[in-house]
């Protein structure tokens, strides 16, 4: 059922998130929050020489935006900060209009069947706005975790 | 049926047909992504039968004008009947006066009309606000936002972890300083029903009035404001089967006349000159402008239906499905319920256990099931019970004990997906 939505690779990410810790040094971090459906999203980067070379998130929310902030993270390491944003861009697309799937994607493409789910889209898109703010925002004293 | 719809029905009205209820609500004869509809968010807005689609096209068609001053046949006609619905609330709410029901786009101006125009003239700085730990939100920002312009302070009667309000705590709670308390009479988020006679007791006790949010409990028992000493009631029709952009606000005569007018404008004057304008008389000093016509006829049309049910009828009946849906609920296991107070109303809110309320309602949409997800415009409420949100069925007149049985199996389904 909803196949088109809950695809397998979704309910795996969702039920076993993938990089779903906080992070100490961490050098930017950010929080998202989504007040329609009370999705939290505390999302940890960590950037050398503007490179992405660890990131991972904690949070709740529903199986979408769950499955997206993970296979987000998955998908970001070892990109220089241009290339995240660049990402950013592409994954926005797809949820938001007809265009053609971009290979750059690669496994996030399980995403688009979001696009027919007008309602769903903020889900998807919480850890990617989330990651936006982390990337654009001042550099960040490493996180603490007590 | 079950061992527990026979017992769900006990002493059950079998002249209540709902399978002929139905026919007269055109939007439930449809399929929803191949399956038939099952509609059950009449929380957040009541389906509509043909008489009050019907009364708004035939004043489209046949009766258009405006209202108050026409001399013209139809604006004569249009204003009968405008003000007849005035009347047809009146028997509706028991209130002594008709001119003490005003039109109102919906509960949500009715209450802020009250924080404006009552609040602005007779809250100062030290003074205290009540309201509850349950109220939709459109029963909290009204009065922060009274509270932050004159230094008055919001206090919150708790609840208890089934969804109740603890009235020692309340007691408390009052005190010389106490101007105006202000709950719901039923939680939409929960669907505990208040003891609104008691609260508004003790209210005026301690020397403060009482405005009761009713918008869920409107479409769902008899209110009388009369019999509960209300100083005001806030209602929207659509709740009540009919359309949106329109609601009433009860107030007593003498409360209502020494408030200041909430807007200004034209229906709501007596004389204007540039100097000085004289105040219209109740209701109309509260109806400035233009109002929803259309929309007061069709909310006339759907108080006839209500009626013509039998608000005790509709009443025994949908608490014949609120019990047989608890206990179908209940029976699912790692579903909670949230709210689960004695004395309940229409809502079925829950939680089930390691599946977000959005994935849920994402899987019942596709199974034609319209619930809703989220907060429902009750944050504090779900802070409280510690949960982001919850999935709500809420139920109506029209809703069927197989429709129950859909939204379990449902829920299965849904419970598979994730398992």
């Amino acid at each position: 059922m909803v196949d088109d939505l809950y695809q397998e690779i979704i309910l795996d990410h969702c039920k076993r998130p993938r990089n779903c810790h906080s992070m100490a040094d961490a050098t930017r971090q950010a929080d998202g929050y989504n007040p329609l459906c009370g999705d939290k999203l505390k999302l940890f980067v960590k950037i050398e020489n503007d490179i992405v070379v660890d990131v991972s998130f904690v949070g709740s929310g529903c199986a979408i935006s769950t499955a997206s902030a993970s296979l987000m993270t998955e998908s970001l390491k070892g990109k220089s900060r241009p290339e995240a944003l660049k990402l950013l861009e592409k994954f926005h697309e797809l949820l938001t209009t007809d265009t053609a799937v971009s290979k750059d994607l690669g496994k996030l493409v399980v995403f688009c069947g979001v696009r027919d789910y007008p309602a769903r889209v903020k889900c998807a898109t919480l850890a990617w706005h989330t990651l936006k703010s982390a990337l654009n925002g001042e550099i960040a004293d490493p996180v603490s975790t007590e | 049926m079950s061992t527990l719809t026979n017992q769900a029905i006990a002493g059950f009205d079998a002249g209540f047909d709902v399978e002929k209820i139905r026919e007269d609500f055109p939007v439930l004869k449809q399929n929803i992504h191949g399956k038939p509809l099952v509609y059950l968010d009449s929380a957040a807005t009541a389906q509509k039968p043909f008489a009050v689609v019907d009364a708004i096209r035939r004043f489209h068609e046949v009766d258009c004008a405006n209202i108050h001053r026409g001399v013209h046949e139809l604006s004569q006609r249009s204003t009968a009947s405008y003000e007849e619905t005035r009347s047809k609330v009146k028997r509706f709410v028991n209130s002594r006066f008709t001119n003490e029901l005003i039109f109102v786009r919906g509960t949500t101006e009715g209450i802020n009309l009250v924080s404006s125009s009552w609040g602005r003239k007779n809250v100062k700085a030290g003074d205290e606000i009540v309201i509850s730990a349950m109220e939709h939100h459109s029963n909290i920002v009204p009065w922060q936002m009274l509270c932050e312009e004159t230094g008055a302070k919001l206090r919150v009667i708790p609840m208890n972890r089934s969804g109740e309000l603890l009235m020692e705590e309340y007691q408390k709670l009052l005190n010389p300083r106490t101007r105006m308390v202000a709950v719901t009479h039923v939680s939409n988020a929960l669907g505990t029903i208040n003891p609104v006679r008691e609260i508004i007791q003790m209210a005026h006790q301690a020397g403060a009035l009482a405005l009761i949010d009713g918008a869920q409990a409107a479409p769902h028992m008899k209110v009388d404001v009369h019999a509960l000493d209300a100083d005001f009631y806030a209602f929207s029709g659509h709740k009540v089967i009919g359309p949106t952009g329109i609601g009433i606000l009860y107030g007593k005569a003498a409360l209502l006349n020494a408030m200041p007018p909430y807007q200004g404008g034209g229906d709501m004057i007596k004389v204007v000159t540039f100097e000085k304008t004289t105040y219209a008389d109740l209701p109309y000093k509260f109806e400035a402008g233009t109002p929803n016509i259309a929309g007061g006829i069709g909310f006339g049309a759907a108080l006839d239906y209500v009626n013509k049910l039998g608000i005790d009828r509709i009443a025994a009946y949908e608490h014949s499905l609120l019990a047989y849906g608890t206990a179908a609920l209940t029976a699912i296991p790692g579903l909670r319920l949230i709210g689960t107070a004695q004395k309940k109303a229409s809502v079925l809110s829950f939680v089930m256990e390691g599946i977000h309320p959005h994935d849920i309602g994402t899987l019942l949409d596709r199974q034609g099931i319209a619930v809703r997800t989220g907060h429902h415009c009750a944050q504090p409420v779900m802070d409280f019970f510690n949960v982001p949100a919850t999935t709500r069925a809420s139920l109506a007149f029209y809703n069927t004990f197989g429709e129950i049985d859909a939204l379990v199996a449902g829920l299965y389904k849904v419970k598979e997906v994730f398992a």
